[in-house]
C-alpha cells in the first residue's frame, strides 16, 4: 500500500487505463469506443511522463554559459517517447473516424450491434 | 459489350484498376438487396431479446476482465521504483551521454530537441510517415468526387454554402481575421526556436494547423484554397518528407563511414546553430500544420 502511494501517479495511469480499455469493450457507440482508446492512450502518456521525472531537477534545456550535468536535468527519453505517441493516436483517432464516417453515411447509424446486423442482412 | 469487356487483356485490366475503373465496373455488376426494415426491426428485437443473457454475461466478463487487469498492474506498480527517484534503473548511462555531451555533439540547448532530432532522428521520420499515411488513408475515405456523392448531398452542400454566405459574423470574423496571423507569427517562433527553448516542429505546427483551422472555418474554404489547395498540400508533404529523409541521410551516411559533417554546429544558444536540426524542424512543423488542416477539411467538406 505505502507503495502504491508513493507511485501514485503510476496507479492513476493504470486504473485510467483500465477505464478507457472497459469503454471500449462496453460502449456500442463507436465513436465513444474510439474515445475509450484515446483515454487509455492519454493513461500511457501520463505512465511515461512520470516515470521520466526526478525529484528536484529542471526540463532538460540548458541555460547559456552553464555546463549541463546529469544530476541537473530529469530524464529526456521519456518526453521524446510521449511524442510518438501522441503522434500515432492522433493518426490512429482520424483514420479510424473517418472509417467511422463512411459506415454511418452507408448504414446511418453508429450503433456496432446495428451495423452489423444491416451488414449481414446485406450479405456481405 | 460485356464480351468485349471478358476479353479484356491483362494489361487492359491493370491500367483499369490503376485507374480506378475496375472497382466501379465491378461495383455496377453487384446489385444490393433492398432492405426490409419491417423484418429487420422484427429480427432485432428477436435478436435483442434472445441475445439478453449473453449480452448480460459480456458485460460482467467485460468487467471482470477489466477489474483483473487493474488488479494485476496495480500490483506491478507497487513493485515499480520509487516515483521521482534519482537512482532508478531508467536514467541509466544512455540519459548521461545525451545529457551530458548532446549540447557539445548536437549543438541544440533543448536537449529533447536535440534527442528527437539527432540522436533518434529517424524515429521522428517514421512519426513523420505515420502522419502521412494517416493523411493518405483520410483522402481516400473521404475525399469527394463524382463517385461517391449522390445528388441529395450536393444540393445539401450548397444550401449549407447559401446560409454561411447570408450569415454575416461580423464580430466573429473581425476577431478571427485579427487571431489568425498572430497564431502563424507565434507558431513560426515556435518552430524556428525549438533547439533553444520549449517548442519544436510538432507544437508549432500544431499551432499553425489550428491557425488554419480558425481561418478556413470562418472566411470559408474557397478563401483557403487560393493558398493551400490539393495540389499544395501533396507538394508541401512531399516535398518536406523528401527533404527531411536526404538532409538526414546525409547526415546518418557520413556519420556511420566516419566521414566529415560539413554542416556547421554553430554557436549553442544562437538562432542558427544545432547544424540540421532546425531545417529539420521546419520541415516536421510544415507537414504537421498541413496535416492538421486536411484532416479538418476531409472530415467538414471532404476536400482540401
Amino acid at each position: 500500500m505505502t507503495n502504491l502511494m508513493t507511485n501514485h501517479y503510476e496507479a492513476a495511469a493504470v486504473i485510467l487505463f483500465g477505464i478507457g480499455f472497459m469503454n471500449l469493450l462496453l460502449s456500442r457507440n463507436l465513436i465513444k469506443k474510439f474515445i475509450g482508446l484515446n483515454i487509455m492512450d492519454t493513461a500511457v502518456y501520463l505512465f511515461l511522463a512520470a516515470k521520466g521525472f526526478i525529484e528536484g531537477r529542471a526540463a532538460p534545456i540548458v541555460a547559456e554559459g552553464t555546463t549541463a550535468t546529469v544530476e541537473k536535468f530529469i530524464n529526456p527519453v521519456p518526453s521524446g517517447l510521449v511524442l510518438t505517441g501522441i503522434v500515432v493516436s492522433v493518426s490512429v483517432t482520424a483514420f479510424s473516424l473517418a472509417l467511422v464516417q463512411r459506415l454511418y453515411k452507408h448504414y446511418g447509424s453508429l450503433d456496432l450491434d446495428e451495423i452489423m446486423q444491416k451488414a449481414k442482412k446485406e450479405g456481405h | 459489350m460485356m464480351n468485349e469487356q471478358n476479353k479484356k487483356s491483362k494489361w487492359q485490366h491493370f491500367v483499369d484498376w490503376v485507374n480506378g475503373e475496375e472497382a466501379i465496373e465491378m461495383s455496377k455488376k453487384i446489385s444490393f438487396k433492398k432492405i426490409d426494415f419491417e423484418k429487420l426491426q422484427e429480427n432485432f428485437e428477436k435478436y435483442i431479446w434472445s441475445g439478453r443473457k449473453k449480452a448480460i454475461f459480456y458485460m460482467l466478463m467485460c468487467v471482470f476482465v477489466c477489474a483483473t487487469f487493474i488488479g494485476i498492474l496495480l500490483h506491478t506498480v507497487t513493485a515499480l521504483p520509487y516515483f521521482g527517484g534519482s537512482n532508478n534503473p531508467a536514467s541509466n548511462e544512455v540519459v548521461q551521454r545525451y545529457i551530458e555531451n548532446g549540447v557539445e555533439e548536437t549543438g541544440a540547448t533543448n536537449i529533447v530537441a536535440g534527442m528527437i532530432l539527432d540522436y533518434r532522428a529517424f524515429d521522428t521520420f517514421g512519426e513523420s510517415n505515420v502522419l502521412f499515411l494517416a493523411v493518405i488513408c483520410v483522402i481516400m475515405l473521404l475525399k469527394k468526387d463524382k463517385y461517391n456523392t449522390t445528388e441529395q448531398e450536393q444540393r445539401e452542400e450548397q444550401e449549407d454554402e447559401m446560409f454561411d454566405k447570408e450569415d454575416s459574423n461580423t464580430i466573429l470574423k473581425r476577431i478571427a481575421n485579427l487571431l489568425a496571423p498572430l497564431l502563424f507569427l507565434f507558431g513560426i517562433y515556435v518552430v524556428l526556436n525549438g533547439h533553444i527553448s520549449p517548442g519544436g516542429g510538432f507544437s508549432g505546427g500544431a499551432i499553425i494547423g489550428a491557425g488554419f483551422v480558425l481561418y478556413a472555418s470562418v472566411n470559408g474554404q474557397q478563401k483557403m484554397q487560393r493558398f493551400l489547395d490539393y495540389k499544395m498540400f501533396v507538394r508541401i508533404n512531399v516535398t518536406c518528407l523528401l527533404t527531411y529523409c536526404i538532409l538526414k541521410g546525409y547526415s546518418f551516411f557520413t556519420g556511420a563511414n566516419h566521414l566529415p559533417n560539413i554542416i556547421p554546429k554553430g554557436i549553442p544558444g544562437a538562432l542558427l546553430s544545432g547544424g540540421l536540426i532546425l531545417p529539420l524542424n521546419i520541415c516536421v512543423g510544415m507537414i504537421v500544420a498541413c496535416t492538421i488542416y486536411g484532416f479538418y477539411a476531409l472530415f467538414t467538406k471532404g476536400e482540401i
